[in-house]
Order: structure tokens, then C-alpha cells, then sequence
């Protein structure tokens, strides 16, 4: 049986690992090729490492540690952050990286999933999607980490995003994101029942429950979280026995 | 020992160099046949497309040079698939070294996603305890059907080939290189034929 995937995910700015809460209030925690390595042992699934630098050298610093990650750790791993053209694809493939996430760029370009998916196949293409659920119950998507809103409905976004050929979908819920009750599972369910590629949900963690309920309820296959991580307010082989004892599937 | 890694155009082999840099091998990667023939193992991996992997394969002379190795060679993803004798994916002709056909998976069901990613369990089809039940890495869309040659199956939509072995050939469909500790088990293993 496929196991369903626990996914740390490192912020990465000047070669050290933040995480917000809310998206602002950076906290320091660690760095990156260590914390990912330490992941990897502890039976986490895959990494995601997300590059929040601005800078021309923060790029170089940041490739360089792809280079590093690749040499050290032994799992798959996707990174994102500013992946803005194909060439930084290519960079960031070519330093050692598994799979890309692309946000952003690809909704102010869709065209750029086609391009990275002709290039170098679907399954290295993960489409990260930022979006907020209004007073109306509608869910939109936001550009450059949330700050800036878009007329895009999460779900339209989403089935585009496949039909251009994304491998996966990467969902933040920003109403869930740092508040830890729980993922967006009924926004989850949706996408993972009307989409035929894996969705990886994001924001909200912050109890072993929670990452059951998304599996059982919001059909995800695959949590993402930050600072219940790093903060080890949830240890990864413990969340895996306790899902284990719920009947989900897990790689223990 | 040398051990030499094909190259060819079928993605990328930085995490096979990797994963044998971490176990203390130095891999050559080449598409020289004289130096793939000297090698103590050859890994032939990659991640792409069959019809222009096998293309390329056949152009630059190696699809007779892979089938003519006596060392032992390792087949890893696409690597498996191009080793057997006839692909779905672009009605792709194979290196026919295992007699059995590439197919693509057909979803039953809405939960069956293509392709088959993550980690999945491998059981062993001949009695041993190489695979042991244990979690490996999975990325494709296509599969090779369970036959004589199977010694691993995992359950994806239909029971299917993690891995095979005829010979001087072994091949597994899951990924090594990323499936953690078990994964770097089964590389040591094979550096140890």
C-alpha cells in the first residue's frame, strides 16, 4: 500500500532555517542540510526546502546548499522559492534537487508548468498554491507568499495547474497556516477528489490528530508542516506509530 | 573497484553518484564502451522517456554494448524498463534482456493516481529477505507485469516487478538512491556481488 508522506518543510533565508507564524515572525531554527539530514533519519519522507531569500547572493548561497542536501541525504527532495524561469529550474535540478515547486511565477505565467514539465517530466513539477477562504466560503489564490491577492479560485487554478502537466499540488491554506487547529480539510478533500495527481497539504499542524484527519478526511496524500518539526513539539517516529495505530498506511 | 554508471539522455544521475559516493565508491559516468566494459559493476539509471532514451541508446551504439556486459549491471527506474523486451510508452522496442513487455498503469479506481509516487512495500516473490516487507521510493507511470525473472513485488493498481534478476542483470523499479537506509542496503549488496 502507498504510504501516505510526512513532510518537513525547511525555510531557508542566508543559509539558516526559518519558519512564521502567519507568515511574518521569523524564528531561527537551525541549519538546513543538518535539519534535513536529521529528518531523513528520523523517517521523515521527503523535504522541502523553500528559499525565502531576495538576493542575487542569497540564490548562489541557497544553490549551494542544494548541492550540499543532494550529497547528504538520502530521500527525495523539492525546492522552491523565486523559481521564476526554466534556467532556474535547470540550475536547481542540476545542483542535486528531486522535484521544483513553482508558485507565483506560474500564476502570473501558466505557461511556465508546460515549459518545466516538456523539459523535464511531470513528476519533478510541484505546483504550490497560497490561497485564503473568504466570509463567502470562496477560496482565492495570493501571489509572492500571500501578500498580494489574485481573482484566481484555488479549484480553477488547480485543475489548470494539472492540465499543464504539474506533478503535484502543494496546498497552503493562509487561514490555517501558523494557527495549528488542523489542516483545510474540506478545501483538501475537493481538490484530492476532483484532481488526479497527489495533494500535499500545508498549514495548520499542530497535533498528531490533525495529520490523521487530513489523511482520513481531507484525503491527502501527503502533510506538510514547519514548526511542529523543528520546534519537536511533534517527533516524526511518534506521529508515524500513532497514525500506524489509526490504519494509516505509513513507511516505518 | 570501478564502478561505472551509463550515460546517456534519460535525466538525472546525480543521486545515484551521490549514493555511491556515501557508501565510498567514486562512480565514472560514461557512455564509453570500453570503459563500461572494464567496470567491475555498471548502474544504468535514469528517469525519462523510453522511445528517445532507447533512440538514443541505439545512436550512439550502447543498446548492443549494455546487452553484451558480463559484469554485474544494475538497472534503476527506466533503467529496469528499457531492459525488458517492448515498452508501452511510445511503443518503444527494448533491449529484450528480460522476455517480458513495459505496460502502462490503468487506474481502477479514482484513489489510483498515475504515477505511482512515493513509498511503496516491496515483498520478496523468491524467498528471500532482501526486500523484507520494507518501504521503498516509486516514481513512474509505467510497470513491468510479475514473470519468471520478478524477485520483488509491490501492489500498485495490480501487483508488479520492483525488481528483477536474470544473470548478470538485476534491475529494480523503485529507486535506491532515495529510499533511505534500506535503499543504500540494497546498492551495498549490489557493490558486494
Amino acid at each position: 500500500m502507498l504510504a501516505k508522506r510526512i513532510i518537513p518543510c525547511l525555510d531557508v533565508k542566508d543559509g539558516q532555517t526559518v519558519k512564521g507564524t502567519n507568515f511574518v515572525n521569523l524564528r531561527h531554527a537551525g541549519d538546513p542540510v543538518e535539519l534535513g539530514k536529521a529528518y531523513s533519519e528520523q523517517g521523515a519522507d521527503e523535504l522541502v526546502f523553500l528559499d525565502i531569500t531576495a538576493s542575487h547572493e542569497g540564490r548562489k548561497t541557497f544553490t549551494d546548499m542544494v548541492t550540499r542536501v543532494a550529497a547528504e541525504v538520502n530521500i527525495p527532495f523539492t525546492v522552491g522559492g523565486g523559481i521564476g524561469a526554466l534556467a532556474d529550474v535547470d540550475r536547481l535540478l542540476s545542483a542535486g534537487a528531486d522535484k521544483v515547486s513553482v508558485n507565483s511565477a506560474a500564476l502570473r505565467r501558466p505557461e511556465l508548468i508546460d515549459e518545466i514539465t516538456s523539459h523535464f517530466g511531470s513528476q519533478v513539477c510541484v505546483v504550490a498554491i497560497d490561497a485564503r477562504q473568504d466570509e463567502t466560503g470562496a477560496w482565492t489564490c495570493y501571489l509572492n507568499g500571500g501578500r498580494i491577492p489574485t481573482e484566481r479560485s484555488l479549484f480553477d487554478w488547480a485543475h489548470e495547474a494539472q492540465e499543464r502537466g504539474a506533478g503535484e499540488i502543494l496546498f497552503t491554506s493562509m487561514n490555517h497556516d501558523g494557527v495549528k487547529t488542523g489542516f483545510a480539510n474540506e478545501a483538501l478533500r475537493r481538490l484530492s477528489d476532483s484532481l488526479s495527481i497527489p495533494i500535499i497539504a500545508s498549514g495548520g499542524a499542530g497535533a498528531k490528530e490533525h495529520f490523521r484527519d487530513t489523511f482520513l478526511l481531507g484525503h491527502s496524500d501527503a502533510a506538510l508542516a514547519a514548526s511542529v518539526f523543528h520546534f519537536g513539539e511533534i517527533k516524526i517516529p511518534e506521529l508515524k506509530q500513532y497514525l500506524k495505530s489509526e490504519g494509516i498506511a505509513v513507511r516505518i | 573497484m570501478k564502478v561505472a554508471i551509463v550515460k546517456y539522455n534519460a535525466g538525472n544521475v546525480y543521486s545515484v553518484v551521490h549514493a555511491l559516493k556515501r557508501l565510498g565508491v567514486d562512480p565514472i559516468l560514461t557512455d564509453d564502451a570500453d570503459l563500461l566494459r572494464s567496470a567491475d559493476k555498471v548502474l544504468f539509471p535514469g528517469q525519462g522517456e523510453a522511445s528517445q532514451a532507447m533512440g538514443y541508446l541505439r545512436a550512439h551504439g550502447l543498446d548492443d554494448v549494455i546487452r553484451s556486459l558480463q559484469q554485474p549491471v544494475l538497472g534503476i527506474c527506466i533503467g529496469q524498463q528499457l531492459m525488458c523486451n517492448h515498452s508501452e510508452e511510445g511503443n518503444t522496442d527494448c533491449l529484450g534482456i528480460f522476455p517480458v513487455d513495459v505496460l502502462r498503469f490503468r487506474p481502477q479506481r479514482h484513489e489510483d493516481k498515475v504515477p505511482h509516487m512515493g513509498w511503496n512495500v516491496v515483498e520478496d516473490a523468491d524467498g528471500s529477505r532482501i526486500f523484507d516487507h520494507r518501504y521503498f521510493y516509486f516514481v513512474h507511470s509505467f510497470y513491468v507485469p510479475v514473470c519468471e525473472f520478478t524477485t520483488g513485488v509491490t501492489d500498485y493498481i495490480v501487483p508488479f516487478s520492483a525488481s528483477l534478476h536474470k544473470d548478470n542483470f538485476y534491475a529494480t523499479q523503485f529507486h535506491p538512491e532515495k529510499s533511505g537506509a534500506v535503499g543504500a542496503e540494497i546498492l551495498k549488496d549490489f557493490l558486494a556481488l
